[in-house]
Order: C-alpha cells, then structure tokens, then sequence
C-alpha cells in the first residue's frame, strides 16, 4: 500500500452560532488508528465530515496524502436494488478488487438493499468502504447495530487494513479492541 | 475517470426512465402530458378551428408542467443516501455529475414528449406544419427545462416541502421558453425558436455550476 498521512490541524467546528469544539489536532501515518470519542452531540460526526473534506471547518486545516473513504449513516446504496448490483456499482467506480468476504454478505447478495437488516446494512456499508481501496477509513460509529460477533470482524478488518500500512479514524462512544490505539476525546477540547 | 462517469450516468438514466418505488419513471410525465392534451379539447368543445388555434400552446403549458413533475425525485433522493458525498470524496466534481444528470432527465422526459407531441397534435387538431413546428420547438426547448429542473431540484434538496416549492420556482424561470416556444407557432414566429433555443443554452450553461453550487452549500 502507498504512503498514507492524516493530520489535522487546530481544527475548530461551529454549527449554527454554536462553537462545537476547538483546537483538535492530531498526525496519522500509515498502520495508526484514532478513536474519536466523546458523547452524542459533541461534533464526532461533524469532525468525520470534516477530515473527510465534505464541511469546512471554521478555523484550521487538514492535510491529507492518499485516498479517503467515509462510512457514515448513509450507506449510499440503492433501496431496490439487490445487494450484489447495489456494491458492484461502487465496484465499477472504485475499480478495485472486491473484498466481501470480510463481511459475510455472500448469502444476502440477491436480497434488494431495502430488505436487510440494520446491521446487515452496517456490513454492507462497511464492504464498499474496504473495497474502495482507499488507505484512511473515516469510520463514524461503524460497531453501531452490530453483534458482537460482527462487531469483532469488523475490528478484525480494521487491523487487517492498519497490517497493510492503511490508517483508521473511529468516531465510536464504544470501547473499541483495537493494538496500539490512540484516542482523542472531544470532551477535552469543548469550546 | 470516463468509467466511472458513464456507470453514474447509467445508473441515472435506469432511475429516471424504470423509476424504483415511491421514484416513478419516465411514464409519469408522458402520461400527464397527453392526458392534458385529451381533456382540453373535452373543456373548450369541439370547435376545430379553436383547437388548432390554441392547441400547440396547450403542448407547451403541458410540457412544462411535465417537466416539474419528476423535480423531487432529480436530486433528493440521492443527497439524502449520501451519494453525492461518496462522489465528493472520490473527487468527481458535482458540475459533471449535474450535467450527467441533466442530460438523462432530458433523455427521460424531453425524447418522450417528442415521441407522443404527434398523438397529442393529433388531439388537438394541428396540421403537419404546426407539428414540426411544435416538434423542433420541444427539441430545442425541453434541454433547458431539463437544465432548469435539476437547478431547482438541487436547490430545494432536503428542505422541507421542497417538492411544492420546487415547482413554484421552476414556473418562473420556465416562462421565457414558455413564451418563445409558443410564440414560434404564430404566424412570422420563426423568430422564436432562436429565442427558444438562446433561452435553452443559457439555461444549460449557467445549470450544472448553479447545482453544483447548491449541493456544496447544503452540506453545511
């Protein structure tokens, strides 16, 4: 995997005429991992959102190298389609490799996106990331409706991707297994 | 960078033309469309002379409003899966996913109404001149009321009853082809469908910034 490097900045985030938090800086290479953390509401995701380039952040920057990929709430999969079509369309742009067998969606790939569990869903979401061939995973709350076991592949993949030089940034307000994690709380940097 | 663009392109194409459920398809529009032109001769009576008169201006009113039925479905639904995000973060610019976008609703909606303007002329009584007439006004109209369409539909993405107040804006800036549409069918109107096509290609030069605008500002 190439060179990958994630560093934020002095990062401040206001919504609205609220300053969500302040003075947020971090330097990520290849085989890190950060684990965002902090209670709802205090800007985890709007923090993913802005290491991800979609929001501006009111004051600092970001530096990125290498590719970026974001696993939000939103799968960005089409409801009616089945599963296999609905990935196999990020497949055609991503143009990589597909990987699902991280994710045990072999049996679901006919059942229509709309149809499928929360966490199946979760898992899905998760697949088209690991397929992206991108080298930083923003992660925002991807243990959210999982099992337990599903929890721990998912934790498995992330160390899988970390072994080959990717980097992981997990917004989780749950404890995470993860070697070697460093954590950024976001209650310390309140505004 | 091509490949991609054309399986986005693909995927609108398929989405507008079959619909998916609560997104209808192409049929929708076409259907209202020649459903405007079959009652208005059972409103005004069966006077011939009247109909072929007024006829090809009801084809352009009705074309219009078909063009604003499919708006919430142009760019709603997308934003709000989170498809335009994935896009931005493979670093595919929104003006080109817009402009893709313009081009598959115009295919979706504009070709068919070209297809059924000779059943609906036949309705309404207009002889072969005025078809062609109508015929070249929609080819070069219905590009900017596509181009218009997405604009609005980007606009009103995510707000609250955007679906009504899409069609409230659209109306407006819709009227210039409206009025040069229309007005190519009267006599000495050749004129018009120069205006006609001025308005089209204004609209779709000025369409794919001013979404593209629009979809970056929603996300803050």
């Amino acid at each position: 995997m190439q060179q990958c490097r994630l560093a934020a900045y002095d990062l401040a985030c206001r919504r609205g005429d609220r300053l969500l938090f302040k003075g947020v800086g971090f330097e990520l290479h290849g085989g890190e991992a950060l684990q965002i953390a902090g209670p709802n509401g205090i800007g985890k995701s709007s923090l993913m959102r802005i290491l991800a380039g979609l929001l501006r952040p009111y004051n600092g920057r970001v530096e990125h190298q290498g590719l970026r990929a974001l696993s939000d709430e939103r799968p960005a999969l089409d409801a009616h389609r089945p599963l296999g079509e609905a990935l196999a369309f990020w497949g055609r742009i991503d143009g990589a490799a597909e990987q699902r067998a991280d994710f045990g969606l072999e049996d679901l790939l006919d059942v229509p996106v709309r149809y499928l569990s929360t966490g199946q869903r979760k898992r899905a979401a998760l697949a088209r990331l690991a397929a992206s061939g991108a080298q930083i995973w923003l992660l925002d709350e991807p243990l959210n409706g999982l099992d337990t076991h599903w929890g721990a592949s998912t934790q498995a993949a992330i160390e899988a991707h970390r072994a080959l030089g990717g980097i992981a940034v997990i917004a989780s307000h749950q404890p995470l297994q993860l070697q070697m994690l460093r954590t950024l709380s976001l209650l310390d940097h309140m505004a | 960078m091509t490949r991609a663009l054309w399986t986005i392109f693909r995927r609108d194409l398929a989405l507008l033309l079959q619909g998916a459920p609560g997104r209808g398809g192409a049929a929708l529009p076409l259907l209202f469309f020649l459903a405007v032109a079959m009652l208005y001769p059972f409103a005004v009576g069966p006077d011939t002379k009247l109909l072929a008169r007024t006829g090809a201006g009801v084809i352009w009113v009705a074309a219009l409003l078909a063009a604003i039925l499919p708006l919430d479905r142009l760019v709603e639904p997308d934003l709000e899966a989170g498809f335009f995000d994935q896009w931005a973060l493979r670093g595919i610019s929104e003006e080109l996913l817009l402009l893709l976008r313009i081009l598959a609703h115009w295919l979706s909606f504009g070709v068919p109404l070209m297809l059924a303007a000779p059943l609906a002329a036949g309705l309404l009584n207009l002889d072969g001149a005025q078809l062609w007439t109508v015929e070249v006004g929609l080819l070069l109209g219905t590009p900017g009321l596509a181009a218009i369409g997405v604009t609005i539909a980007a606009l009103t993405a995510g707000l609250r009853a955007g679906a009504a107040l899409g069609g409230l804006l659209a109306i407006p800036l819709a009227v210039p082809l409206l009025i040069f549409g229309a007005g190519s069918l009267q006599p000495g109107g050749d004129g018009g469908l120069l205006l006609l096509a001025a308005s089209s290609i204004a609209a779709l030069a000025i369409a794919p910034f001013a979404a593209a605008g629009a979809i970056r500002a929603g996300r803050e």
